[in-house]
C-alpha cells in the first residue's frame, strides 16, 4: 500500500515538473524543473528496487550534466526579446492535435497488453555488484561502445567550438 | 516511528550545534595564531567566557540586519539559492553512522538515518548538487562579478570532485563496499589498519579535494573576501547568514567523511566493539568515575585562580562561576560512581554504552579535523584560480589515476 502510494505521488510529480519544463519561457526555469523531474524518477527508480542506476542518476544526470546545460544557459545572456512567446495558431493546434492521438493509441496499447506472472527479484537484483557484473560481463562491447562514441563527441565539440583562425 | 524521528533530528542538531562551536573556535583559533587575544568582549551579566557569546551576537546581528532584496534579482532563484547550499549540506549528514549498529531481537539497528547500500555514491550526488546552489546564487545576482564568482565556485568544485572520486575509489577497492557502516568496520580498530597508514597517498588527495570542494582556503578564491568580489556578494543579512552557515556545514560534512574513510570513522582506537560491549559495567564505572575527578580538578584549578580587584569589576567572579558549579559536579559525579557500586546494565545497556562511546569518540576526531581545516586555513595563503585548476586537473586527476591503478594492482595479485 505505501509503495503504491509513493509510486503515485512520484509519477505525479515527474510529469508535472516536465510538463511545466516543455511549457516554460525561460530557460533557466525549465533547466531547475528538469533537475526536480530527475529527482522525482531517482525516486522512482528506487521503487523498482535499482538503489544504484537511482544515485546515478542524481549524481551524473541530475549532478553533473544539468550543470553543464545551467553554465551554458548562463553564459548565454538571453534577453527578453530572444525569448520568444509560441502563440495559439493552426500550426501549433495541429501539432497539439497530433500529441493528442499518440497519447491515446499509447493508452489504448498499455491496456490491452496481457499481464504475465511477474517473478519476484533476488535480493541482491539493483545492487553495484551485479550492475557491475552486466556492464563489464554481458554487456562489455556495448558498454566499450559507448565510451568510445562519447570520446568522439567530445573531441568534436572541442574542434567544432574552436574560433576559426582568420 | 519515534526512532525514526529522533534520528532525522538528531544528525540536524548535530550540525546546526557544532555550527556555532565552529564560529568561535576559527575566529579563536586564528586570532591566537596571529598572536593576538581574539574577539574577548561580548558577555552575559558580566561573564565573558573566552568569547564563545560572540557567536550568539554574530547570529543575532544576522537576524535583525535589514534584509535588502534588490529590485534587479531574479527573486526565486534569490531566495532558493542559499536555502539549496544549506540544505545539501544538512541531508548528506542522513547516511553517516555514529558506531557499530546494535543488534535489537536479532535485527540490526543501525546508528545512521538512512542505511543506503550505496552510501557514498549517495555523499558523492549531494556534493554534485552542492554546486547548483552556488552557480544560482552568482546568476541571479545580476551582477557581471557575481555571475564570474559564481561560475569560477562551480568550476572549482566540479574540478575537484574528480579528484575526490579516484581518491574514495581506491578506498572502496580495499573496503569492498560502498556502504559506509562497513568502510568504518573494515579499519580495525587498530590505528595502523586505518586507512590513512594503508592508502596515505589517497588521503593527501581526498583531503586536499574537500579543502577545494568546501570552498575553504588555500582554494578560497571565489569567496575571497578581501581580493575579490565573490557569488554572494548580492545578499544580505540572514540568506548571508545561510551561505555562512552552509559553509560550516559543509565543512563539517567534509570533516565526518574523511574521519570515516581514513581515521577509522567510529573506532575507538585498540579496543573493539565487542571488547567495549563485553566490558560496559566497568566502562561506565570507570567513565563516571573519571570524569568526576576531572571536572573537580578543573574546577578547583578555576577556582584557585580567584584573585579578587584583578580586574576590578565583575570579570573577578567569573573563574568562580565556572569553577563551582564544575567541581560540584564533579564531585557529585564520583559520589555516584562509588556509591553505586557496580552497574547492571544488561545486553542491551552494554551495547548503547558502546554505542555512546563509539558516538563521542567519532565527534571528538570530527571536530579534531575540522580544527585542521580552520589551522591551515590561517596558515597557507591563497591559491590563485590558474594554478587552482592546474593543480585540480593536472596533478591531482593524474595522481588520483596512478593510485587507484597501484591499488587494483595490489588487489589482483597481492
Amino acid at each position: 500500500m505505501g509503495e503504491q502510494f509513493f509510486f503515485y505521488i512520484f509519477a505525479a510529480i515527474t510529469v508535472v515538473a516536465i510538463l511545466l519544463m516543455i511549457i516554460n519561457n525561460n530557460p533557466i526555469a525549465s533547466a531547475m524543473c528538469l533537475v526536480f523531474a530527475f529527482f522525482a524518477l531517482s525516486a522512482l527508480y528506487v521503487l523498482l528496487h535499482a538503489p544504484f542506476v537511482a544515485i546515478m542518476q542524481v549524481l551524473v544526470y541530475a549532478g553533473a550534466i544539468m550543470v553543464l546545460f545551467v553554465f551554458v544557459i548562463m553564459m548565454l545572456r538571453l534577453r527578453p526579446e530572444d525569448l520568444v512567446v509560441d502563440r495559439w495558431n493552426a500550426k501549433n493546434l495541429l501539432l497539439g492535435g497530433i500529441g493528442v492521438f499518440f497519447v491515446v493509441v499509447v493508452i489504448q496499447v498499455l491496456r490491452h497488453i496481457p499481464l504475465l506472472a511477474f517473478q519476484p527479484v533476488d535480493p541482491h537484483f539493483g545492487s553495484p555488484e551485479e550492475v557491475g557484473r552486466l556492464i563489464f560481463g554481458k554487456y562489455m562491447i556495448p558498454f566499450e561502445l559507448i565510451s568510445v562514441t562519447l570520446l568522439v563527441a567530445l573531441v568534436g565539440v572541442v574542434v567544432l567550438g574552436k574560433k576559426e583562425k582568420s | 516511528m519515534l526512532t525514526i524521528i529522533l534520528k532525522i533530528l538528531i544528525p540536524f542538531l548535530i550540525i546546526f550545534n557544532i555550527i556555532p562551536l565552529l564560529i568561535w573556535l576559527e575566529r579563536k583559533g586564528c586570532a591566537y595564531i596571529q598572536d593576538r587575544p581574539g574577539p574577548n568582549r561580548a558577555s552575559i551579566f558580566g561573564l565573558r567566557l573566552g568569547g564563545v557569546l560572540h557567536a550568539l551576537a554574530d547570529v543575532v546581528k544576522l537576524m535583525t540586519k535589514e534584509d535588502i532584496t534588490p529590485t534587479h534579482v531574479s527573486r526565486p532563484y534569490y531566495t532558493m539559492a542559499p536555502f539549496m547550499a544549506l540544505t545539501v549540506a544538512c541531508i548528506t549528514f542522513a547516511v553517516i553512522p555514529f558506531g557499530e549498529p546494535l543488534v535489537i531481537d536479532g535485527a540490526p539497528f543501525y546508528l545512521q538515518a538512512a542505511h543506503l547500500d550505496v552510501g557514498i555514491l549517495y555523499i558523492l550526488a549531494m556534493s554534485s548538487l552542492g554546486v547548483f546552489g552556488v552557480m544560482l546564487a552568482g546568476w541571479s545576482a545580476n551582477n557581471k562579478y557575481a555571475l564570474l564568482g559564481g561560475l569560477r565556485s562551480s568550476a572549482q568544485m566540479c574540478s575537484y570532485e574528480i579528484s575526490m572520486g579516484l581518491a574514495l575509489l581506491s578506498v572502496v577497492l580495499m573496503g569492498g563496499s560502498l556502504d559506509l557502516n562497513i568502510l568504518s568496520l573494515n579499519q580495525t580498530a587498530n590505528p595502523l589498519y586505518w586507512n590513512f597508514i594503508r592508502m596515505p597517498l589517497a588521503c593527501l588527495i581526498f583531503v586536499t579535494a574537500a579543502f577545494a570542494e568546501t570552498n575553504r582556503l588555500p582554494f578560497d578564491l571565489p569567496e575571497g573576501e578581501s581580493e575579490i568580489v565573490g557569488y554572494h556578494v548580492e545578499y544580505s543579512s540572514m540568506k548571508f547568514a545561510m551561505f555562512f552557515m552552509a559553509e560550516y556545514a559543509h565543512m563539517i560534512i567534509a570533516s565526518a567523511l574523511i574521519v570515516l574513510l581514513f581515521f577509522g570513522g567510529w573506532q575507538v582506537p585498540f579496543l573493539p566493539t565487542s571488547l567495549l560491549r563485553e566490558n560496559a559495567e566497568m566502562g561506565l564505572f570507570i567513565l563516571i568515575m573519571g570524569n568526576g575527578i576531572l571536572f573537580m580538578l578543573l574546577g578547583l584549578f578555576l577556582v584557585s585562580k580567584f584573585k579578587k580587584g584583578k580586574y576590578g569589576d565583575r570579570r573577578d567572579f567569573e573563574v568562580l562561576v565556572l569553577g563551582v558549579p564544575l567541581s560540584i559536579v564533579g564531585l557529585g559525579l564520583a559520589l555516584l560512581a562509588l556509591l553505586h557500586g557496580a552497574f547492571d546494565l544488561g545486553a542491551l545497556g552494554s551495547q548503547i554504552f558502546a554505542a555512546f562511546v563509539q558516538f563521542s569518540v567519532f565527534l571528538g576526531k570530527v571536530l579534531f579535523c575540522c580544527w585542521f581545516f580552520i589551522w591551515v586555513r590561517w596558515t597557507l595563503p591563497r591559491f590563485r584560480y590558474d594554478q587552482v585548476m592546474h593543480l585540480g586537473w593536472k596533478i591531482m586527476v593524474p595522481l588520483g589515476m596512478v593510485n587507484l591503478l597501484v591499488y587494483s594492482v595490489a588487489l589482483l595479485w597481492v
